[in-house]
């Protein structure tokens, strides 16, 4: 009796793992809906946490701190103050903007306002004064930003001269404080509700995709009785089931990621209007291979490591 | 080769073997007959390790089957052919497959199975039904497969456990007909019954159970209950 080769037997393993896929139409056929439906759920779960995300950052984004200068405050002491921020920890960046930018700016905003334009032209100088815009690191940080820009005030400006070239920080004015203070409680709890249901959905969809596994392998236990009264050792009877379930795990990862394709092409213009940046169709474009790896990958794991515990529960001496 | 010692098998609180002793020797065709529940087929799982004794041990060949490990229990399963009364067979798989997985599961070449498994099916007079699933074939077709299975890695033993309670009388007799063969091949046979007429015909060992105990022993014994 000549023995076989382990190439054979995992030959034989493939072979039967895919026959069985193929033949248990019915079982296979609803083992992927369900693993489709739960790889769906995850995919959904992934979305709305980078969107979740992505739009708390460009709502922090708009969060800042402007310093608005007196008309006659000397460039020379600006520059001085911007590098002294800048070397505080707490700050990301700073921009500068000259009074003229400014006016500039101001005199665009109010191109189809005549009354405004032809008010400005009648005072002959500039009004405005140069702006230095802070953005912090995190948003939290704020508060300590403004603290020390009070300080500098209450010093009298940032070097020893009698009056401050700060004409007004804009933080102060309880409307900004406020938004930003809400604006950081809504991140927080945000952040923190996204994680509980993203920790919950994980769970339901592991879950079902155990059960599903569970169930297609629950017909087979006479099977896998015969199998063991034959002489089949038990690696050699639970290889095939692995090799099963991992397909209905590709299967489904493929079905999921073409389901994906139209869908988030459909919403794709309207997350761009409504959650302003992202547009989850380029997204999922430009992020297909980590898609693909996420998706096809937990569909593939659920499905060996569901089997895996399906069929040791069958297995008996 | 097989030896009951002292065997006794309690499901809560009865006893479905009480202290059942005997031997087989190779090359013997032991039928072993009784009423439902006297105990036949708690005897036959407790050869193939599917049930173990409350007391008492089973040996295969001087080895004690209950304390071996499970690589050497998967090696002494592969010497016992089994065929049961409702077949066992692969569902999903052609009358051809199921013969071959018995013969991959025992680790046989691609070679040996091409040339084994159709001769082994012409064996019980199926060779033209081997690409059939057994939901299309018959009570009498299907049984003959799981002999076929039984045989085909030439195991030192055959049980067969009531292989023709779900038969006609001719599917009966041809099934008595091709365990009586492997017989005179050499294979041991243990067989239970209940049907009067294939002991009759037989004329071989008979043990007869009840209620647990082995009641008699007979070298060329008939139905008696």
């Amino acid at each position: 009796m000549r023995s076989s080769s382990f190439w054979t037997n995992t030959k034989r393993v493939f072979r039967s793992g895919f026959l069985s896929f193929w033949r248990n139409g019915f079982v296979t056929l609803s083992s992927i809906l369900m693993m489709t439906l739960t790889l769906f759920v995850l995919g959904l779960v992934v979305f709305t946490g980078i969107i979740l995300n992505e739009t708390l950052q460009s709502l922090q984004d708009k969060a800042d701190i402007s310093i608005y200068f007196t008309t006659d405050a000397p460039v020379d002491q600006i520059m001085s103050l911007q590098q002294q921020i800048n070397t505080l920890p707490e700050v990301a960046t700073t921009t500068y903007t000259s009074a003229t930018d400014e006016l500039a700016a101001f005199e665009e905003r109010h191109q189809n306002d005549q009354l405004t334009l032809q008010a400005l032209s009648e005072l002959g100088s500039n009004p405005l004064g140069a702006v230095l815009t802070i953005k912090a690191k995190d948003i939290s940080e704020y508060g300590a930003i403004a603290q020390y820009l009070q300080q500098q005030e209450a010093l009298g400006g940032t070097n020893s001269s009698s009056s401050s070239i700060i004409d007004k920080v804009n933080y102060f004015d309880t409307a900004h404080q406020e938004a930003i203070t809400t604006l950081q409680n809504v991140t927080d709890s945000a952040e923190k509700l996204g994680l509980v249901i993203i920790v919950i959905l994980a769970l339901v969809t592991i879950a079902i995709s155990f059960n599903t596994v569970r169930l297609a392998i629950y017909t087979s236990r006479d099977e896998i009785s015969v199998m063991q009264l034959v002489g089949a050792p038990r690696s050699y009877i639970r290889a095939p089931f692995l090799v099963e379930a991992m397909l209905y795990g590709l299967v489904s990862g493929i079905v999921t990621l073409i389901l994906y394709y139209p869908l988030t092409y459909w919403l794709g213009q309207a997350t761009e209007n409504f959650f302003g940046g992202i547009n989850v169709f380029s997204y999922y474009i430009s992020h297909f291979g980590l898609f693909f790896l996420l998706i096809i990958g937990a569909g593939v794991l659920l499905g060996a490591v569901a089997s895996y515990l399906a069929t040791r529960r069958y297995l008996k001496l | 080769m097989i030896y009951y010692d002292k065997v006794t098998k309690i499901y809560k609180g009865e006893a479905a073997l009480e202290d059942v002793s005997f031997s087989v020797e190779p090359g013997e065709f032991l039928s072993i007959v009784g009423h439902s529940g006297a105990g036949k087929t708690t005897l036959m799982k407790m050869l193939l390790a599917e049930e173990r004794p409350t007391s008492g041990s089973v040996f295969f060949q001087s080895e004690n089957i209950h304390e071996m490990p499970p690589r050497q229990l998967f090696a002494v399963r592969r010497k016992i052919g089994t065929v049961f009364q409702d077949f066992r067979l692969l569902p999903d798989k052609t009358a051809y497959e199921n013969i071959a997985f018995a013969m991959e599961a025992a680790g046989r070449s691609e070679e040996e199975i091409a040339s084994d498994v159709p001769h082994v099916l012409e064996l019980v007079d199926l060779g033209d039904k081997m690409r059939h699933f057994p939901h299309q074939l018959s009570g009498g077709e299907q049984q003959r497969v799981a002999i076929a299975r039984a045989i085909v890695n030439q195991p030192d033993v055959i049980v067969a456990d009531e292989p023709t309670g779900n038969l006609d009388p001719v599917n009966t007799f041809e099934v008595v007909q091709i365990l009586k063969k492997i017989n005179d091949l050499g294979t041991t046979v243990m067989l239970t019954t209940h049907n009067k007429g294939v002991i009759d015909s037989l004329k071989k060992r008979v043990i007869t159970m009840d209620r647990g105990k082995v009641i008699r022993d007979d070298k060329e014994g008939k139905y008696v209950l």
